[in-house]
C-alpha cells in the first residue's frame, strides 16, 4: 500500500477513527493490529520474515536481560563470599552469555538480509569471476522474495538489541509491544530508524484527542504529499529521461538532471518521512526527526548530520563506535603507530573504521556496485575533508589577516553550500545510471560535451516536462526554500498555529488544493513508489 | 450566565466548521465542474451519453451500441420517414458492458417496443482504454448500473474513486483549460440529434484493408455472457432485441464472426441484420455515403440504411407511425430544425 495510493488514505483515516474511539488501554493493540494488516496487504508472506526478526530479537532480549538480573541477584546474594576478580570473572562469563546470545541473533537476522538482498548481487560477482577466468559456465539467479522495509525493521531491531546487550535499557517483556516497536506501520516502509527508548515511550502510551497532535500531525503529512506529489513525482520524469537515455543526453544534461534528481531525492523522501511523522504524530506518537534542512549544510560532514539523520547515527553508534574500539582494531592502531609513526598510525584504525561504516552504507542502500562506491565516494570525501582541516585553518587565518572575513560572511556560506549540494549532487550519480563505469562516463561528460546551448528552454521541454510543469516546479521549490529558511527561526507549524483562524485555514485549504490539482497522480502520471521503499 | 457564554462559544465554532465545510464542498464542486471535459468541440462523442437525460422518454425504439449505430443510424430520418420514435444510447468504442448497463438503465426509464443492439463490441472481451470508458460512463447519472457498468470497466491502473470525484482523474487538466471550459460550466450545446452524430463531408472508400488473421477468432466469455444478459433483460421486460451489423468496412469483421453471430442468434430466437451483406440493397455507395473511407457512414450514407432499417421494424417488429400525436409532433419540431441547421452550417462548412 503506496502512501500515495487512495487506499493508503481510507487506511489512516479509518485508523485515526478507530484509535480515539477504542479505550485507550487498548490504543497500541490497534496499532499493532493496524501495522500487521498494512503489511500483510504488501503481501502475507512478507509477515513470516518480520515475524522470525520480532520473536527471535524478543526472547534474544529476555535472556540477555536475563543474565543482569541474575548476575544482579547473585552477586547481591555472594557479595560477602566474593573478591574483586571473583566478582569482575562472574561478571565475564556473564557478558560473554549475552554476546554470544547477541551474535547468534544477530548472524540469523543480518543472515536473512543477506540472503534475501544480496544473494544475487553475489551470484552477478562471482559470474562476473567466471567470465573473466574464461569460464562458460554461469549460476542462476534465484527467485528471491524482498519483504518490504527489510532493511529499516532490521536495523531498528538490531539496535534494540544491542542497547539491551550494553544494559541501555532492559528488555521489553510484553512480545506484542516490541512486536510493534519492529512492525510500527508509517516508519516500516522508509523509516526513520528509531531507537526503542525514543519511540516506545509514546507509541505504548494512552492518548487523548488532542487539537494541536491533529492539526500538526495532517499539516505535516499534507505538506509531505506536496513535497512527494507536487515535486518529487513531477520532476522525476525529467530525470528518467535523462538517465534512461545516456547515449541522448550527456554533458550538460547529466549536471541538469543530477541536480534534478537531488530535488527529487530530497523531496520524495522528506516528502515520505513528513508523512511518516505526520501520521505517528496525529495518534500523538513522537517519531525522531529524520532532516534537519541538509541543503543548507556547508561541508560534507555536516550535510550527513543532517540527511537521513536515524541512519547516520546509527551506523555511528552501532558500527563505527564497536568497530573503532574492539579488540583487533586497538592492536592495529597500536601496531600501526609504533611502526608507521604517531601521525599515520593514529589514522589507521579511525580510516578503517570509516571506510567500515561506508561500505556498509552503500550497501545498505542497494545490493550494486553502484551503493557501495557511492559509499565509498562519500567516505573519501569525508576524510579528505578531514585532512584539509589545517590548510582550511590557514586559509582563514590569512584571509583574515588580509581583513577579509570570510566565516560569517554571507557569500562565502552560499558557496560553500552551494559546494556542498554539488558535492552531494555528483556523488549520488551513482545512484542515477545503471552501473558503475556509465557513471563515470556521463560524469567525465560534463567536462568534455558541455554545451551552453543545452541550457536553453527548448532543451528543457525535450525532458518529457512543458513550461507549466517547470513553473510549477519551481515555485514549488521556492516554496520548500522559504519554509525551510523559516524553519531556521523556529516551527513553521507553531507560526501557523498562532495565526487567525481565518489564515489558518486559508493556508491548509490552498495547500491542499495544491496537492490536489497539481499533484503529478492519476491517470497519465506514473505514481512512483518512494525511492527509500527500495532500501 | 457562564454557560451561555459557553453554549454562544459552540454555536459560533459549530457556525464556523458549516460555513467552512460549505465553502471546501462548494469549490471543490466547482472545480470538477471546471476541470472536467466538455466535449463540445473536437471529440464531442462524450457528451452524448449524457443527453438521454434531457429526453422525454417514451421511445418506441432504443439503438444502444458503439459509433457503428450514432454514425450510421439517423432517428430524425426515421421520425420524419417512418414516423418512428427512437434514440440513440452510445458513445465511442462502447462495449457490450457499458452497452449492457446503458440498456439496464434505459429500461428504468422507459420500455421500448424494440432495442437495436450493434454486435461489433462482441470482438472485446476486456476494458481496452481508459479516454473510451470515460466518454460512455461520466455522462451517466448515479445508479447501480453506472456503477456496475464502472466496475466492468475499469482498466487495472483506474480507481473506482476516480469516477465517483472526477477531479481526481482530471485534475492534471488545469494545464489545458480552454474559454470552453468556462462557456460550458453550467449548461452544454447538443451534439447529437437523438443521439445520432452527423456528418455530410464525404471521404471515399479506397484501397480498405483486409482483417489481420487472427489468432483466436471465438468471441470471448465476457462478451457472450453479456448478450445472454442483454437477452434475458428484454426478455423480462417484454422488449425486443434486435441484433445488427453496421454496414462499416472497417473494422474488419470476419466470417468466423459471422458464423457466431447467426449461431447465437438462431439458438436464442433473435432476429440478426448483417447490413454488410445488404449494402446492395441498402443502396450504399462507398464513395459518396462514407465521411471517413468506410469507418462510419455520412448522412447520405445514414439516411439510405435508415430508410432500410425503418421498413424492417414496421414490417417485421411493427413499431408504429406516431406522426399522428401532437405531443410528438411538438417535441420533434425544434429538433428538426436543429438538424436541419447542423446539416446547412456543415455544408457552408462552418465551425460550430
Amino acid at each position: 500500500m503506496l502512501f500515495t495510493s487512495y487506499e493508503f488514505l481510507a487506511f489512516i483515516g479509518i485508523l485515526f477513527l478507530l484509535y480515539y474511539v477504542v479505550p485507550k488501554k487498548f490504543q497500541w493493540i490497534l496499532l499493532l493490529g493496524a501495522s500487521y494488516l498494512f503489511y500483510a496487504m504488501a503481501d502475507w508472506s512478507y509477515l513470516v520474515f518480520i515475524l522470525v526478526t520480532t520473536v527471535s530479537a524478543y526472547f534474544a532480549a529476555c535472556a540477555m536481560e536475563k543474565t543482569y538480573t541474575d548476575q544482579k541477584a547473585y552477586l547481591l546474594l555472594h557479595k560477602s563470599e566474593m573478591n574483586k576478580d571473583e566478582r569482575k570473572a562472574f561478571k565475564a562469563v556473564q557478558k560473554k552469555k549475552r554476546w554470544h546470545c547477541l551474535l547468534l541473533i544477530l548472524f540469523l537476522n543480518l543472515g536473512i538480509l543477506a540472503v534475501l538482498k544480496y544473494t544475487n548481487f553475489a551470484i552477478a560477482n562471482l559470474n562476473g569471476i567466471l567470465t573473466f577466468t574464461g569460464s562458460t559456465r554461469q549460476l542462476d539467479y534465484l527467485n528471491l522474495l524482498l519483504p518490504m522495509g527489510i532493511s529499516f525493521y532490521t536495523f531498528q531491531t538490531l539496535g534494540y538489541l544491542i542497547d539491551v546487550y550494553r544494559g541501555k535499557y532492559p528488555a521489553e517483556r510484553n512480545l506484542a509491544k516490541l512486536a510493534l516497536f519492529v512492525s510500527f506501520f508509517p516508519q516500516l516502509v522508509q523509516g526513520p530508524i528509531s531507537r526503542f527508548d525514543d519511540l516506545s515511550v509514546s507509541l505504548f502510551e494512552e492518548h487523548t484527542l488532542n487539537w494541536q497532535n491533529v492539526s500538526f500531525g495532517l499539516e505535516r503529512i499534507l505538506w509531505g504529499y506536496f513535497k512527494k506529489l507536487v515535486i518529487a513525482d513531477r520532476i522525476v520524469i525529467g530525470v528518467n529521461t535523462i538517465i534512461h537515455n545516456p547515449d541522448q543526453y550527456r554533458g550538460t544534461f547529466v549536471f541538469v538532471g543530477m541536480l534534478f534528481y537531488a530535488f527529487e531525492l530530497y523531496c520524495d523522501f522528506t516528502g515520505g518521512i513528513d508523512i511518516t511523522i505526520g501520521v505517528a504524530e496525529v495518534m500523538g506518537i513522537r517519531v525522531t526527526e529524520n532532516f534537519k534542512r541538509p541543503f543548507f549544510s556547508k561541508c560534507i560532514k555536516e550535510y550527513w548530520n543532517r540527511w537521513h539523520i536515524t541512519m547516520g547515527s546509527w551506523f555511528t553508534d552501532y558500527i563505527f563506535y564497536p568497530i573503532s574500539v574492539c579488540g583487533p582494531m586497538l592492536k592495529l592502531g597500536k601496531w600501526s603507530r609504533k611502526h608507521l609513526g604517531e601521525q599515520i598510525g593514529k589514522r589507521v584504525s579511525v580510516y578503517l573504521s570509516c571506510i567500515v561504516v561506508w561500505f556498509t552504507t552503500g550497501i545498505w542502500h542497494g545490493a550494486s556496485w553502484n551503493f557501495i562506491v557511492w559509499g565509498l565516494g562519500n567516505c573519501v570525501v569525508i576524510l579528505i575533508s578531514q585532512e584539509f582541516e589545517p590548510l582550511y585553518r590557514l586559509f582563514y587565518q590569512k584571509m583574515e589577516g588580509k581583513g577579509i572575513h570570510l566565516q560569517g560572511n554571507f557569500g562565502w556560506k552560499v558557496f560553500q553550500v552551494t559546494r556542498t549540494v554539488l558535492l552531494m549532487s555528483c556523488l549520488r550519480l551513482f545512484d542515477c545510471y545503471r552501473d558503475v563505469p556509465l557513471t563515470f562516463r556521463m560524469f567525465g561528460t560534463m567536462f568534455t560535451n558541455w554545451n551552453w546551448n543545452n541550457l536553453s528552454g527548448a532543451s528543457f521541454l525535450e525532458l518529457g516536462l512543458n513550461g507549466w510543469d517547470y513553473l510549477v516546479l519551481i515555485l514549488g521549490l521556492l516554496l520548500v526554500f522559504t519554509v525551510s529558511m523559516v524553519q531556521r527561526s523556529g516551527s513553521v507549524r507553531m507560526k501557523i498555529a498562532d495565526m487567525p483562524g481565518i489564515i489558518r485555514f486559508g493556508l491548509w485549504y490552498g495547500l491542499f488544493l495544491i496537492v490536489l490539482i497539481l499533484g503529478a497522480y492519476g491517470v497519465g502520471f506514473d505514481a512512483s513508489q518512494f525511492i527509500y521503499n527500495q532500501f | 450566565m457562564e454557560d451561555k457564554k459557553h453554549v454562544n462559544i459552540n454555536k459560533k465554532k459549530a457556525m464556523r466548521v458549516l460555513l467552512a465545510t460549505i465553502f471546501v464542498l462548494g469549490t471543490l464542486f466547482l472545480l470538477q465542474r471546471l476541470f472536467m471535459p466538455k466535449y463540445m468541440t473536437d471529440i464531442v462523442e462524450g457528451a452524448m451519453i449524457a443527453e438521454y437525460y434531457e429526453e422525454e422518454k417514451n421511445h418506441d425504439v432504443v439503438f444502444v451500441g458503439d459509433c457503428e449505430l450514432y454514425e450510421n443510424m439517423d432517428p430524425v430520418y426515421l421520425w420524419e420517414h417512418y414516423g418512428i420514435n427512437s434514440y440513440i444510447r452510445g458513445s465511442a468504442q462502447q462495449l457490450i458492458w457499458q452497452s449492457y448497463y446503458l440498456m439496464e438503465e434505459t429500461l428504468k426509464y422507459e420500455t421500448p417496443k424494440a432495442i437495436v443492439f450493434n454486435v461489433l463490441s462482441m470482438k472485446y472481451n476486456e476494458p481496452q482504454k481508459e479516454a473510451f470508458n470515460r466518454m460512455t460512463l461520466d455522462g451517466m447519472r448515479w445508479s447501480a448500473s453506472k456503477i456496475n457498468s464502472i466496475r466492468a470497466s475499469m482498466m487495472p491502473d483506474e480507481k473506482f474513486l476516480d469516477y465517483a470525484f472526477p477531479i481526481l482523474r482530471y485534475h492534471s487538466r488545469w494545464q489545458e483549460l480552454s474559454t470552453e471550459d468556462l462557456e460550458y460550466f453550467w449548461t452544454k450545446d447538443k451534439v447529437s440529434h437523438n443521439g445520432y452524430y452527423l456528418r455530410v463531408d464525404v471521404k471515399p472508400a479506397e484501397n480498405v484493408p483486409e482483417g489481420k488473421i487472427l489468432a483466436d477468432y471465438q468471441f470471448g466469455s465476457t462478451a457472450y455472457a453479456y448478450l445472454d444478459k442483454m437477452r434475458d433483460l428484454c426478455r423480462s421486460h417484454g422488449v425486443q432485441l434486435i441484433l445488427v451489423k453496421a454496414p462499416s468496412l472497417y473494422p474488419y469483421w470476419y466470417d468466423e464472426w459471422e458464423e457466431q453471430m447467426d449461431q447465437y442468434a438462431q439458438t436464442n430466437d433473435l432476429p440478426y441484420y448483417n447490413f454488410l451483406d445488404l449494402t446492395e440493397e441498402i443502396g450504399l455507395d462507398f464513395t459518396t455515403d462514407t465521411y471517413d473511407a468506410g469507418l462510419h457512414l455520412n448522412l447520405s450514407g445514414a439516411d439510405k440504411l435508415s430508410d432500410y432499417f425503418g421498413k424492417i421494424l414496421q414490417q417485421e417488429f411493427e413499431i408504429p407511425d406516431r406522426r399522428g400525436e401532437s405531443v410528438l409532433q411538438t417535441a420533434w419540431e425544434p429538433k428538426i430544425k436543429a438538424y436541419e441547421q447542423d446539416i446547412e452550417r456543415q455544408k457552408k462548412g462552418e465551425e460550430k
